[in-house]
């Protein structure tokens, strides 16, 4: 009983609320993290699994300002990471139809998964 | 095959093999993020990040022992999805393989349909190992041959080649999902299947690709009523009208298509009774379930929520028959898992052949065997410090307070990066395919 004093002492203006919440944490971990949260985030809302949550949920893409933004941060992205330079092929043109085996391999748009490798 | 009946602790687990990239830095696109097994079980496919879908056929080395030592091999591998953007919205379409669900066989070809957020595709895997020769117009290289040059007939042959298999997507099933679809699953009448985003389920045909039948809709007319979204939805694996469906907020409604076209009022809702006194502002986040999964026999369905996996009876809607607990250690520690994100992982969860073991991933790549009837259950570990051909895994124990035996690890030193979310049971052998998140482990039941 003595520890939970020294407890009530330490917090100012604890409330009834609060003195049943430190009851609760011996009952239940669940609890105790609970009141560690809302201490570290005291405008966290009452209701969290409510709209505010799943709303984010539902808009799960990246937005962005536009199409031609979405293309900058791509080439962006690109540029990063840098693809392995095709094999140049040798052109065919002139009086023969080109064959699936003449042309260029299909760039791609990522590298083969590793774990095919 | 004996082994598939024995219990999770008569099983002793082995390490087979792991692909994927052993460096750290692991690229976004590597992600593992759907593991699936066929309906043989002689193949394996996992979908990544990245849209890509990668194929490992089993490649029994000695058919004619019972208990024998198979390795998966790379089949197949091809670009399922590519990244979107949606002009509507400025919204951008991530390519990730959400599910990748695997059609019956039917004839020679293999069907799997792998979906992302918005867009379902059927993609068929077939084998070419003949090639035809000897045409008379055209070269061996394709280039047209002179008329002039060609004096004599002849009829082309086909002559064997190298085994060449080639993915083709054969139906693109796409806008029917204003929202991020989480589950596709194919009907027990194998001309139909279901797809469920958030808010919505739609019935699609196969064969039909402009029209699909919405299903469920939960979505609220004032979407600031908004309380709960679908998680998981899979048709019920025997009786072609029945689906489930599971939610954020812990339940689960069995509805029956031949009551009506909308199954928005479901046949039974599934629901374990909650004691008040116990809630907390967590209570209803990790009540949210991740996965739902049908017995093979049908009778039972599991579903997984943050820190359980619960078996429930079809025929018992007030409360599940069993619980087990995934990692109860976890639960003094929501506070920071709910800063970090984790609290929010989708874990999914497996049967074995026989119904009678579930696996489910945790943190750490850890991962839990938890045995029905004996009510036992067994940790184990995907790491490439197990990972000697053939080395049997050690159980491994998390020490939730207090002394820390030898050999155990403490709460406080689990790897929250390391999530084994998606695992697959080989639907008769005692095989495993247990993904981190970059690898495929494959284990194996130990063979004297």
């Amino acid at each position: 009983m003595s520890t939970e004093t020294t407890e009530v002492k330490g917090i100012e203006e604890a409330t009834t609320e609060e003195q049943q919440e430190m009851q609760d944490t011996v009952v239940s971990p669940e609890k105790a993290e609970e009141a560690k949260l809302k201490a570290r985030y005291p405008h966290l809302g009452a209701k969290p699994g409510g709209s505010d949550l799943l709303r984010k949920r539902l808009q799960k893409g990246q937005k962005y300002f536009d199409s031609g933004d979405y293309n900058m941060a791509k080439a962006k992205m690109k540029n990063k990471q840098l693809p392995a330079a095709a094999p140049e092929k040798a052109e065919i043109t002139g009086e023969h139809i080109p064959t699936p085996q003449d042309l260029p391999q299909r760039k791609t748009s990522l590298m083969a998964s590793k774990l095919a490798g | 095959m004996a082994g598939a009946g024995g219990g999770a602790n008569d099983v002793q687990w082995c390490f087979s093999q792991v692909k994927g990239a052993i460096d750290d830095d692991v690229a976004e696109a590597d992600i593992i993020s759907t593991v699936e097994f066929n309906h043989s079980g002689e193949l394996l496919a996992t979908g990544d990040k990245g849209g890509r879908v990668v194929i490992f056929q089993q490649d029994i080395e000695n058919k004619s022992q019972a208990q024998c030592r198979s390795e998966y091999n790379v089949y197949s591998t091809f670009q399922s999805h590519e990244p979107e953007f949606d002009y509507l919205k400025s919204l951008e379409i991530e390519e990730k393989i959400n599910k990748i669900r695997w059609l019956p066989q039917k004839n020679a070809a293999q069907f799997l349909l792998s979906t992302n957020d918005k867009t379902i595709k059927l993609w068929k895997i077939s084998e070419r190992d003949k090639r035809p020769e000897g045409y008379n117009l055209k070269e061996e290289d394709g280039r047209y041959r002179d008329a002039s040059t060609i004096t004599t007939l002849r009829v082309p042959v086909f002559r064997p080649m190298d085994l060449m298999v080639e993915a083709s997507p054969r139906r693109i099933f796409a806008n029917a999902h204003t929202y991020h679809i989480n589950s596709i699953s194919v009907n027990s009448d194998n001309e139909t299947y279901l797809s469920a985003d958030d808010l919505r389920i739609n019935l699609w045909h196969l064969e039909i690709t402009d029209r699909s039948f919405n299903i469920v809709d939960i979505k609220p007319a004032n979407m600031e009523e908004l309380t709960e979204v679908i998680t998981a939805a899979e048709f019920h694996p025997l009786q072609c009208n029945t689906f489930v469906y599971s939610s954020s907020k812990g339940t689960i409604r069995l509805c029956d298509m031949r009551a009506s076209a909308l199954c928005d009022k479901h046949s039974k809702l599934f629901e374990e009774p909650e004691d008040p006194s116990n809630r907390s502002f967590f209570s209803e986040i990790i009540s949210s379930i991740s996965d739902v999964k049908f017995s093979h026999s049908g009778r039972y369905m599991m579903t997984r929520d943050y820190l359980s996996v619960k078996i429930w009876d079809l025929n018992m809607e007030n409360r599940p028959v069993e619980t087990y607990q995934v990692h109860e250690y976890l639960r003094s520690k929501l506070c920071s898992l709910y800063e970090n994100d984790c609290i929010f992982d989708k874990f999914e969860c497996c049967w074995n052949g026989n119904d009678s073991v579930v696996m489910t991933g945790s943190y750490n790549n850890f991962f839990r065997m938890l045995e029905r009837g004996q009510r036992r259950d067994m940790t184990l570990e995907a790491s490439r410090e197990c990972s000697k051909p053939r080395q049997v895994l050690k159980p491994r124990r998390v020490c939730a307070g207090g002394k820390r035996k030898k050999d155990e690890i403490s709460v406080d030193s689990l790897d929250f990066n390391k999530k084994i979310l998606h695992t697959a049971w080989h639907p008769e052998e005692n095989i495993i395919a247990v993904a981190t998140t970059n690898n495929l482990y494959i284990f194996q039941e130990k063979v004297n």
